[in-house]
């Protein structure tokens, strides 16, 4: 039974916050040079200056603080970039297994990825990729809402199945570059699609910060025409929205946010599909109260997601991608079968 | 005085405007103040299409819809959405509603952008559930409903909007005769102006002050039921013959369908 009184609620929020900013302090302590939990604590109370000095070596301060800390961020705000966008995109297209990568971002994404590993080079450092990804899923955003767009009008079923089509054609394209690409450059871009959080640092975590923050405002403004939207368009209209309008703004802003998390963490699945039913089964289906449950919910889970990641195959990472499909698959299993 | 206005209607859909073919034509129709309406025809007639009209949903191509003296057009999505409130036959998605979401989305037109329900919604959304009469399943999952009260919370819905102007189209399918006269009875109370279609012409010439019958896209009749529910015209505009009597207990029109032996 989903959670209703406005005290619970707030008490679910304040408490997943909490569970969130423990576990990333202690998904500080996981990977393959083992720094012990305390160390951890230490460490980052040493680096936002609440106290100095202890018994960790530079070494380990060095790991902690410059690679796994920006690297745990990256993989809550990603995480719960992805659920914020497929709890929307479910809404608008009244379809429950719509997710972040259905409407042909990822593609696009895709495809300036590979255009770039293959024919340009690194044009802008370590940016190149993420750049690249970003104008591709740009340029796939405006090629559906353009197929889709029937003299104005936009239908959820057209906007779904233009993201499908276009999705495949991309793809295909995709597929073509690097079957008859240059091997190494194609490696690196599987890798890149197959998901991964290695881009982490510090100077960039302001992005996806920012785009997360303006995009959860957004989609909360949106909120009701999202509950409207899913009681059917004629009710949407019938209670004062113009429902051409909503689909669209929702539209924009969840290919925007994908696209940006895409870029800098690649194509990771399942986060934006499974988190927002359970977070429906939490707290219902009201937007204004699932939208922030959703997201807490999706950067909890790819936290913990990327700690097995680190761990499973170490000293190798294991793709973030295959890890989330793999123990989110046989998670949602179990919870299917248990029912 | 007149809450509703339709003059000289013409619309039809996007894909047929090329081909000159018209679903509705000429229609002029109009609902006063604290009058119940109600629309009757065959099945494709344009019902359900003129009510979309009336609801600022179908744009029409020629002519006018206005309310209290104001084209709806020229209006913005959110002020017709103040005063004219809809009950269709359009269910939400099933996935997690409670009662009181669905009812509470009502208050949207009538509340800014990041504003929360306050105490007085809140107070208004229980007062209308009670009065639908479903009080005590507020917090109750919409899908596990069955059809008649998921009905009544769509009509409380359209109640909490507060609206100048109601719009019901078939109100009383999937409900039972006890709750279709309960229904249609609470409608009446309320003295709202009401446009609503009916498939049961017993239940339209029981509860309507007044009738319009469309037949192909044009209106072909309108009067009380009285004058518009004759054994004649059905016949006409439903290919079937009935037997036209007076109800012995109310003086409303009965009617009964003769079936071929």
């Amino acid at each position: 039974m989903p959670i209703r009184s406005v005290a619970a609620y707030r008490l679910l929020v304040l408490g997943l916050l909490g569970v969130l900013l423990v576990s990333c302090m202690t998904a500080l302590a996981f990977g393959p040079a083992s720094v012990p939990v305390s160390n951890v604590w230490g460490i980052v109370g040493e680096q936002l200056g609440l106290r100095s000095g202890g018994d960790w070596t530079q070494g380990q301060s060095r790991i902690v603080w410059l690679i796994r800390a920006p690297r745990v961020l990256l993989g809550a705000l990603v995480g719960a970039g992805l659920a914020l966008v497929g709890t929307a995109l479910q809404a608008v297209t009244r379809n429950p297994l719509a997710d972040p990568h259905l409407l042909g971002v990822s593609s696009g994404a895709a495809l300036g990825a590979v255009l770039v590993v293959l024919f340009l080079g690194d044009f802008a450092g370590v940016f190149s990729l993420p750049l690249a990804a970003f104008i591709g899923a740009l340029g796939s955003m405006t090629l559906v809402l353009a197929v889709a767009n029937q003299q104005g009008r936009l239908s959820s079923e057209r906007l779904l199945l233009a993201g499908v089509a276009v999705s495949f054609v991309l793809m295909a394209l995709v597929n073509l570059l690097l079957y008859t690409g240059d091997q190494h450059a194609s490696n690196s871009v599987m890798f890149w699609m197959l998901g991964g959080l290695g881009l982490a640092r510090w100077e960039i975590l302001w992005l996806p910060a920012l785009c997360l923050l303006l995009g959860l405002l957004a989609l909360l403004a949106l909120a009701r025409g999202l509950n409207a939207l899913m009681s059917g368009e004629h009710t949407a209209v019938s209670l004062g929205f113009n429902v051409q309008a909503v689909r669209v703004q929702v539209f924009v802003c969840t290919a925007l946010l994908t696209g940006v998390l895409v870029a800098l963490s690649g194509a990771i699945g399942f986060v934006g599909l499974m988190l927002p039913h359970l977070a429906r089964r939490l707290v219902g289906a009201e937007h204004r109260r699932l939208l922030p449950v959703s997201a807490l919910l999706g950067g909890l889970f790819l936290v913990w997601v990327d700690v097995a990641a680190r761990t499973l195959i170490a000293p190798q990472d294991l793709p973030i991608g295959i890890a989330t499909a793999a123990i989110g698959g046989v998670f949602f299993i179990a919870l299917l079968r248990r029912r | 005085m007149t809450a509703l206005t339709i003059h000289q209607l013409r619309w039809t859909p996007t894909a047929l405007e090329r081909r000159q073919h018209w679903l509705l034509n000429g229609i002029d129709l109009h609902v006063a103040a604290g009058e119940f309406v109600g629309l009757i025809g065959p099945n494709g007639s344009g019902k359900t299409s003129l009510l979309r009209c009336a609801y600022r949903f179908n744009p029409p191509l020629a002519g006018q819809v206005s309310l209290d003296g104001n084209d709806l057009w020229q209006q913005r999505p959110r002020w017709s959405a103040q005063r004219i409130a809809v009950v269709l036959q359009e269910f939400p998605q099933a996935f997690g509603l409670t009662v009181a979401d669905v009812v509470a989305m009502g208050r949207t037109p009538h509340q800014g952008m990041f504003a929360g329900d306050n105490e007085a919604d809140r107070q208004l959304i229980e007062q209308t559930l009670d009065a639908v009469g479903l009080g005590d399943v507020h917090q109750h999952d919409f899908a596990t409903l069955s059809g008649g009260e998921k009905q009544r919370v769509l009509l409380a819905r359209a109640l909490v909007q507060q609206p100048r102007l109601l719009i019901l189209d078939e109100p009383t399918n999937h409900l039972d005769p006890r709750y279709q006269l309960e229904l249609l009875g609470h409608l009446r109370r309320l003295g709202l102006s009401t446009l609503a279609s009916f498939h049961d012409l017993n239940l339209a010439a029981a509860f309507c002050d007044r009738l319009y019958v469309i037949d192909n896209g044009c209106l072909v009749a309108s009067g009380t039921p009285a004058e518009v529910l004759t054994a004649e015209r059905l016949h006409q505009v439903f290919g079937v013959h009935a037997l036209v009597d007076t109800h012995p207990l109310a003086g409303y029109p009965r009617i009964t369908w003769i079936t071929e032996p």
